[in-house]
């Protein structure tokens, strides 16, 4: 059943927009610092400085600059739009009585956001590992500890950053998807939940609050950045995996009370 | 539950912020009948479809489909229920063929290797095969209701559940669901019409309930409440003011007025008295006819007001 989730929500026009946007961030970036020069090194955002000496930077930088919001807004979108959307159709009155089962299709739902937040980041790396290569030099990779690592160590490394920053939306994930079980509208879901992204990002920047931040499922999203150690640090990323575990259950299990119970009137 | 019971409710009821939709009704739909489930909008209909399939939770009550008690055996009983629900609804941005395939995929006990043959088919029953392919959002109303149908036909079933099926369709598409609804009855599925339109449900059922304001008025066949309303006298005079002063005088009750036309039920007065009185009243009568009851005279006879919209 997932698969056929799977094959009507990426066959969608919007959410082969949204991919397309994604894709176009990193070779903007690449064609920008082609054209203009990089910035000065410790400038700009994050390995943006590193972009012109190496294609494997340009895609992490376009990972930097898509993850604060550009990933997040699309993962809101199909997230938001999972259950919501269905209800604003009318499908899910239909899906329920074919019947799907209401904890299957929930499951469904779940598996195909997790594949899009899979999907958002790969396609930002490997967007931005073509333009890099393509227009920049692809040698040997010096690492962020100073040390040197082979080119095809550095594309590892890279892709595998991808897929550590899509298993970290998996709890913004959770939470769109519960969001969009409360609603019938799919545009308020998605709003509420990019919302959520941008209350999480500025609690995250107060230092006041700062008891709050090891709960905030934006705390850890940068923390890709120590796989460009040498050796590959892990220990932030496994806090954050956590974290994601966290977020997943608490707002599954709420995404799941509410479709069990929901009264589908649309 | 007894088996030979296609739907069965006991005291089925749902409240919307403290006021019933649904007042308690039981249901009793005979297994191989074309019931017709009528009543004006507002009256509950859609809202005891809703609870029947599962998509509502009763305020109270209990109910069973096929003999079995729901919702527990909501994913065995479901399968062999077709039904269209307030209207149809699909992805505009599919095509009505892509969206049975979906619907077809999106559930179990469905073979993918029959799948195309019997989306095939279904369409042909409709008469979309031409329209197949057309994005769902190029579709006119009736074409969108014709969708619905073959959703529901995509296997065959034991019961259908269709929620104002004719709804947005031409006189042709209404005649060919007429067809559509006797050919499925004498295949021996049960057939659950819900239909505001009384002549709809007079031309192709054998039972009928009568809902009103969330509360089920009769349940019978449909020859049993069309002989409670009683006979009916209709009379085409020159004064139809005085004919109906008449008549009423006579004991006769909703005599109505329309043009150079009086009806009324006639209760225990026998026409040719009335036709007397009449023409001794100096009412000059072209015609008087005695008629059965149409299912909107049994109708108001049952509530005692006009098929309105209930508020």
């Amino acid at each position: 059943m997932w698969l056929v989730e799977a094959r009507t929500v990426f066959g969608r026009a919007r959410v082969r927009a949204l991919l397309a946007v994604l894709l176009a961030v990193p070779v903007f970036l690449a064609v920008a610092v082609y054209l203009a020069g990089g910035p000065q090194a410790g400038e700009g955002p994050t390995f943006l400085d590193r972009a012109s000496h190496n294609g494997v930077f340009t895609a992490l930088a376009g990972l930097v600059v898509t993850m604060p919001f550009f990933i997040p807004l699309s993962i809101s979108v199909v997230a938001g739009d999972a259950v919501a959307g269905e209800a604003n159709l009318g499908t899910l009155r239909y899906l329920l009585i074919r019947p799907a089962g209401r904890a299957r299709l929930l499951a469904a739902k779940g598996v195909v956001t997790a594949l899009f937040c899979l999907a958002a980041a790969v396609d930002v790396v490997l967007a931005g590992l073509v333009a890099g290569i393509i227009l920049f030099p692809h040698g040997p990779v010096v690492t962020l500890s100073g040390t040197t690592v082979p080119f095809l160590d550095g594309v590892g490394r890279a892709l595998l950053a991808s897929l550590v920053v899509g298993v970290s939306m998996f709890g913004l994930a959770a939470i769109g998807l519960f969001v969009s079980t409360l609603t019938d509208v799919p545009i308020a879901a998605m709003a509420v939940t990019i919302g959520l992204v941008i209350m999480s990002a500025i609690l995250d920047g107060v230092s006041q609050v700062a008891f709050l931040h090891p709960w905030l499922f934006t705390n850890y999203w940068t923390s890709f950045t120590d796989l460009v150690r040498d050796p590959m640090s892990w220990h932030l990323i496994w806090k954050d995996f956590l974290l994601q575990l966290g977020y997943v259950v608490v707002f599954g299990a709420g995404a799941w009370a509410r479709m069990l119970t929901r009264d589908v009137l649309a | 539950m007894a088996p030979d019971l296609a739907v069965e409710t006991h005291g089925l009821a749902k409240l919307f912020g403290g006021r019933p939709a649904v007042d308690g009704i039981d249901l009793a739909v005979p297994a191989g009948s074309t019931y017709g489930f009528l009543g004006p909008n507002g009256s509950g209909k859609t809202t005891t479809i809703r609870m029947l399939l599962g998509l509502l939770t009763p305020s109270a009550g209990t109910w069973s489909l096929l003999g079995r008690a729901m919702p527990d055996a909501a994913m065995a009983t479901l399968p062999q229920v077709g039904a269209l629900v307030e209207g149809p609804a699909f992805y505009p941005w599919m095509s009505g063929r892509e969206n049975l395939e979906r619907f077809d995929a999106m559930g179990p006990g469905r073979s993918s290797a029959t799948r195309s043959a019997r989306i095939a088919d279904a369409l042909a029953r409709v008469g979309l095969t031409a329209a197949a392919g057309k994005k769902y959002k190029a579709y006119s109303l009736g074409m969108r209701q014709r969708l619905g149908l073959a959703s529901a036909l995509l296997v065959p079933r034991r019961l259908l559940v269709l929620d104002e099926p004719t709804n947005g369709m031409d006189p042709q598409g209404t005649r060919e669901i007429r067809h559509l609804v006797r050919d499925l009855a004498a295949d021996g599925a049960t057939v659950f019409l819900s239909s505001h339109l009384l002549s709809e449900i007079q031309q192709v059922c054998s039972h009928v309930g009568v809902m009103h304001k969330g509360r089920l008025l009769a349940q019978q066949t449909l020859s049993e409440l069309l002989s409670s309303a009683g006979p009916r006298l209709r009379a085409e005079v020159d004064d139809a003011g005085r004919a109906a002063q008449v008549m009423t005088g006579l004991g006769m009750t909703d005599v109505s007025v329309s043009g150079t036309q009086v009806v009324g039920s006639l209760g225990e007065v026998l026409p040719e008295e009335c036709c007397r009185r009449l023409v001794g009243a100096g009412v000059a009568v072209r015609m008087l006819v005695p008629e059965h009851a149409s299912l909107e005279d049994a109708f108001v006879a049952l509530t005692g007001e006009g098929f309105d919209v209930a508020g």
